[in-house]
């Protein structure tokens, strides 16, 4: 598998008073922000299809290409957020093409200040592996699978935030 | 504003669409008759399969301007056509989005596009969107062979070009040629299905 990290190096130029009053002080601190997408193949994402935890998983299958993918990325991160400590896990799973990895995909990444787990499914045969994800979906995106121990359903569909909130809900309810 | 009943209403026509309307559970069957159809093509003339009195069959590839799946296949289908259009079976591209949606994929930008690439083949637009839910396209570039079986076109291929979108020359099977090989031997194609990522068609 490779990985490929992108450094990105953020000046955040401040001013610093002193309590006196009488001189100021400018510096410069260097910020360094980390961005890796994760590259994988089939196998990788079957890792990410079958986690047996106590957690509920919510993975979307998008492109930065795919409008309807992009325009319902906001819910997907709303999601991710309200529901970060109740044992949810969002995970992006881009279908871009794997020579766009550093010229648009982590750039979109940044651009939109991605916090869900973004990883770059790069096996091209899909025919092999879109069946194993769900036997039903023909391959269009947006979709997105949602599975715990209890429940696993996929939804070849957008979704807006209301409608991914209740849908989820289904999953969160103790047996 | 919302009441909780449309919202629950709303979530359960969601439902249906994701659990039991898979539009592809609706569309053609491997064996199944195609329709013909009358759609614009981008010179402004009427195409339909009954003008190819000659033609064995038809590749039948719903495709757009506006998706970078279909965009990495145009030069393959480019070549299919060239292909087996001398063997009996030439290349009908339909676009099946809905331009007032998809704004790049409008009549003019297909005109447009088509002369750039010098598309050898009709690229008609499905207006109104009405073909391409008979066949059960869900996405771009979805392809569909057809089969003249005692004058009625038969669906004996449903799926994608070959298995490598990304690559062509990484592209070890090429599914839409496999299936008309296996025709013009006068043999039922091997692989009938295939699944491939595309755009989901707009409309």
């Amino acid at each position: 598998m490779k990985k490929i990290t992108v450094i990105l190096i953020v000046s955040i130029i401040f001013t610093c008073c002193k309590t006196e009053g009488k001189s100021e002080e400018t510096s410069t601190v260097e910020k360094i922000i980390e961005i890796k997408i994760e590259s994988i193949n089939y196998d990788g994402l079957e890792l990410l299809l079958n986690k047996n935890d106590n957690k509920t998983y919510v993975i979307n299958f998008w492109a930065t290409w795919c409008k309807p993918c992009v325009e319902e990325l906001p819910a997907f991160e709303q999601l991710q957020k309200n529901y970060d400590n109740k044992n949810v896990v969002v995970i992006l799973v881009s279908l871009d093409f794997p020579n766009q990895l550093e010229s648009r995909l982590i750039p979109f990444v940044m651009q939109h200040k991605i916090k869900s787990h973004v990883v770059l499914m790069v096996d091209a045969d899909s025919n092999t592996w879109i069946p194993k994800v769900d036997k039903n979906w023909s391959g269009a995106i947006p979709a997105t699978l949602i599975y715990n121990k209890n429940m696993r359903q996929f939804y070849e569909q957008s979704f807006t935030y209301k409608s991914l909130d209740s849908t989820l809900s289904n999953f969160l309810k103790t047996p | 504003m919302k009441t909780p009943i449309k919202s629950f209403l709303f979530i359960s026509i969601v439902s249906l669409v994701g659990f039991g309307l898979n539009p592809e559970n609706n569309g053609y069957k491997i064996g199944d008759i195609a329709t013909d159809f009358s759609l614009k093509n981008t010179d402004s003339k009427m195409i339909s399969l009954a003008n190819y009195e000659s033609a064995k069959g038809f590749i039948i590839i719903f495709t757009c301007n506006s998706c970078p799946y279909s965009i990495a296949y145009e030069d393959r289908i480019i070549a299919l056509d060239k292909k087996y259009k001398l063997k009996g079976y030439p290349v009908i591209a339909i676009n099946p989005n809905n331009p007032e949606i998809s704004k790049r994929d409008n009549f003019i930008s297909m005109q447009t596009r088509a002369k750039e690439k010098g598309f050898t083949f009709p690229y008609l637009l499905d207006e109104g969107q009405k073909i391409h839910p008979q066949y059960g396209a869900t996405r771009t570039p979805h392809v569909f062979v057809l089969n003249k079986e005692n004058s009625k076109l038969i669906v004996s291929y449903i799926g994608a070009i070959d298995n490598n979108y990304s690559d062509a020359s990484a592209a070890n099977i090429k599914y839409v040629e496999d299936a008309i090989n296996d025709l013009l031997k006068g043999k039922s194609p091997k692989t009938t299905i295939t699944k491939a990522i595309g755009c989901s068609i707009k409309y």
